[in-house]
């Protein structure tokens, strides 16, 4: 069944070069998670560059004020598939990858529960890349906005194919998302390995568990509103035609239905990389274990009800802004508690600031500020004055990038050298960081100032006496520096495969199970299934005199 | 495949492929919530063309007494199967797609009389749209369970429902019970609610 390339080990691989079309066969034929982790990886970071290139066009044209480098068609288009592709080709691919790689190998696994699923999970998700896509060959992409508002997608206001690639990529990538969602459950629930009990997973996996749970849940009303609009656009049903009986208020509540848990579909996993990067960087256990696990829990059943603080200004009744603004507000006290424990963790910590710990730092001051701006929204009269303008769009994307983007990147650093046996080049990665940084910080902290000035989002271009100028043309530089710091990153991930220093087990000298196989790991993961007695078994393995579970037990 | 630590677990909830078909089936519990959420929503929202008076409430309580006399035989099915009584299983089993199979001709009729009697398709009007919507995703997922039947019934008359393939049939009766209980949701909210 396996191919030349069973053994994975550097000496092996030196040894025997096997066809390219070998490689190639055996990804695309593998059902190995490991491989299919990376498959996942590529094609999102693919999908980055793409939706990359799309932001900077849409940068490049807000540069001057009434500028025609765009027209406003394509405008459209562009923040249309900029925003679906970061959201679901980009954002959930590379989670769900790195998921896929390491949460078999953190659990002690030698797969995921179902590895033809898992296969089946990473083609549907790259279809429906493929079919949202197709739109740009079909000379039509879609251009009703990411979250594409009723009856923008009527057929009466989109006669084109856009909306129905956009509508059916999506549909084919969520059956790939909920495949991937149950895959995940199943594993952790079910094929831990010895000893391992629920509540001495790695955090990351914790929060992968989570995810999933959303994903379980929010996906398939989004596939359920799709499917709606598919029905309105080629059967000639009503479901959001206001004129003939539908309601475009209707798609509102589904789409945010799904839309929110999506934030923390994206985020959840996020807050487990740093979660096991800060630790390590820090040596030290993680600080309140149990509150982080249940903070995790908590906004995973909170984000269930919170969607319609998307939605304060399309006049809902009194009551319901109150309690989802109430419900949105909650959503801080678990954030606030991870973000705390993380301090915590920190605190009196022997820090090494490697790349992986750099990233974390900056997630941790970015994040919070996304997170205030966040608060700010959530409160009615505040949503009133900057809803949909680019205050919003500023605050989703300091989530996103310091957020999400932040954390991968963390996560990526701590965990390359598991998965290719070597380091990335230590330099490239800070220069990759720091000007990530000051690119970020150009890009979207203007952006909350000209929101505030009444900028609203989606604008193609803007006349020149509203003072927003100075802070478009600050935010293009930003999104300009920005740019080379991916490059670094590709160039890093690309050159280090060859040339990076050899990694060894375990670079880090960290705790958690996949550092306990080789680099990378065997087809197989483990030669033997390990047994685990605490949170750290690595620790166990290297101090036998004074064990982590010997304090665990205290409080279990 | 895995290690025999797994195999504690054989007969408990944590076994991997019962938390994977639980977990579907709440994915699922997701997606029918929504149709019928939004069919809620459009409950006496229709002003012109046919109102949901037109459905026929003896055929949909034909069509529930066979769906629900289903959900035992199917049971009944699963039970026989663990205690390796093949025959009954196999009886049983088959009774379960009679059923199913007869719900979906009474379907096929209803439909057949609100096609030609009263010209409610799924574009006459927001009633026809949730209405088809709602109905037909049920026996859409109805008429898939007939299928996973069929073939949980091809390997056991050809002796291959045995090792790790054995808990198929039981994952299969668990989705049957799910399209069963989605249906108590569909009948309670369109033909009695909703009527």
């Amino acid at each position: 069944m396996q191919s030349a390339i069973v053994d994975n080990s550097t000496e092996t691989r030196m040894a025997t070069k096997p066809p390219w079309t070998v490689y190639l066969h055996d990804y695309i034929t593998t059902v190995d998670h490991k491989k299919i982790g990376i498959l996942y990886i590529l094609m999102a970071l693919v999908f980055l560059v793409i939706g990359g290139v799309e932001a900077i066009l849409i940068r490049w044209q807000l540069f001057w004020p009434r500028a025609d480098i765009i027209p406003p068609k394509l405008f459209n288009q562009l923040f249309t598939m900029h925003g679906t592709t970061m959201v679901f080709f980009v954002g959930m691919p590379i989670l769900i990858g790195l998921g896929n790689y390491f949460v078999p190998l953190m659990i002690g696994a030698r797969d995921m529960a179902f590895p033809r699923l898992n296969s089946l999970g990473f083609w549907a998700t790259f279809l429906g890349g493929m079919i949202v896509y197709f739109s740009f060959l079909a000379g039509d992409p879609p251009d009703v906005g990411w979250f594409a508002y009723a009856p923008l997608t009527e057929k009466t206001f989109s006669r084109g194919i856009g909306t129905d690639c956009w509508a059916t990529g999506l549909l084919v990538s969520g059956v790939g998302t909920i495949a991937g969602g149950v895959n995940f459950i199943a594993t952790i629930v079910g094929l831990r390995a010895p000893g391992m009990t629920i509540g001495k997973v790695p955090f990351f996996v914790w929060t992968i568990l989570w995810t999933s749970a959303q994903i379980v849940l929010a996906i398939p009303p989004l596939s359920a509103a799709l499917i709606m609009v598919l029905l309105d656009r080629h059967l000639g049903a009503h479901f959001f035609d206001p004129q003939t009986g539908g309601s475009a208020y209707l798609w509102q509540h589904l789409f945010w239905f799904f839309g929110h848990p999506e934030v923390y579909i994206l985020i959840l996993p996020a807050f487990g990389m740093i979660s096991e990067v800060i630790p390590v960087f820090s040596r030290k256990v993680l600080f309140g274990y149990e509150f982080m696990a249940a903070a995790t829990m908590g906004i995973a059943f909170i984000s269930l009800g919170v969607w319609a603080h998307h939605m304060f200004t399309v006049g809902m009744s009194r009551p319901m802004e109150i309690g989802f603004a109430a419900s949105s507000l909650l959503v801080s006290i678990p954030t606030g508690i991870k973000m705390f424990n993380w301090l915590a963790t920190m605190q009196g910590g022997k820090i090494r600031m490697d790349s992986p710990m750099l990233f974390a730092c900056g997630f941790l001051g970015v994040f919070v500020f996304g997170g205030l701006t966040g608060v700010m929204l959530a409160a009615v009269p505040i949503d009133w004055q900057v809803s949909d303008s680019y205050f919003v769009v500023a605050h989703f994307h300091t989530v996103l990038i310091g957020g999400t983007l932040f954390a991968t990147f963390a996560g990526l650093h701590y965990w390359y050298p598991k998965m290719t046996g070597r380091m990335l080049n230590e330099r490239l990665a800070k220069w990759q960081f720091w000007i990530l940084l000051i690119g970020f910080l150009l890009t979207f902290g203007p952006m909350h100032i000209s929101g505030i000035l009444g900028m609203p989002r989606r604008i193609y271009t803007y006349p020149p006496d509203r003072g927003w100028d100075i802070w478009n043309q600050v935010a293009t530089i930003g999104a300009l520096i920005q740019a080379p710091s991916f490059v670094l990153f590709l160039v890093n991930v690309i050159g280090s495969r060859w040339w990076g220093k050899p990694a060894g087990n375990n670079p880090w000298n960290a705790w958690t199970l996949e550092w306990a196989t080789s680099s990378p790991p065997p087809a197989y993961n483990f030669n033997e299934v390990p047994v685990v007695r605490s949170r750290r078994p690595l620790w166990d393995l290297q101090h036998p005199e004074d064990p982590d579970w010997k304090y665990e037990g205290e409080h279990a | 495949m895995n290690s025999s630590h797994h195999a504690e677990h054989a007969n408990s909830l944590t076994e991997p492929h019962r938390v994977g078909m639980l977990s579907f089936l709440v994915s699922e519990v997701a997606f029918f919530g929504t149709l019928l959420a939004v069919y809620i929503a459009y409950i006496g929202q229709t002003t012109t063309g046919p109102k949901p008076d037109v459905l026929s409430l003896p055929l949909a309580i034909l069509g529930t007494v066979f769906l629900v006399a289903s959900s035992f035989t199917v049971h009944f099915a699963d039970h026989a199967l663990k205690l390796a009584k093949p025959f009954w299983f196999r009886g049983w089993w088959l009774l379960t797609i009679i059923f199913g199979a007869m719900f979906l001709v009474v379907t096929a009729i209803e439909w057949k009389g609100l096609i030609e009697e009263h010209g409610l398709t799924i574009a006459t009007n927001i009633f026809g749209t949730t209405y088809y919507t709602v109905v037909g995703f049920h026996a859409a997922h109805l008429t898939v369970g007939l299928l996973a039947m069929l073939i949980i019934l091809g390997l056991e008359c050809s002796g291959q429902l045995t090792g790790k393939n054995a808990i198929g049939a039981e994952l299969v009766s668990w989705y049957w019970h799910f399209v069963d209980g989605v249906w108590i949701f569909v009948f309670t909210i369109v033909y009695l609610i909703g009527r």
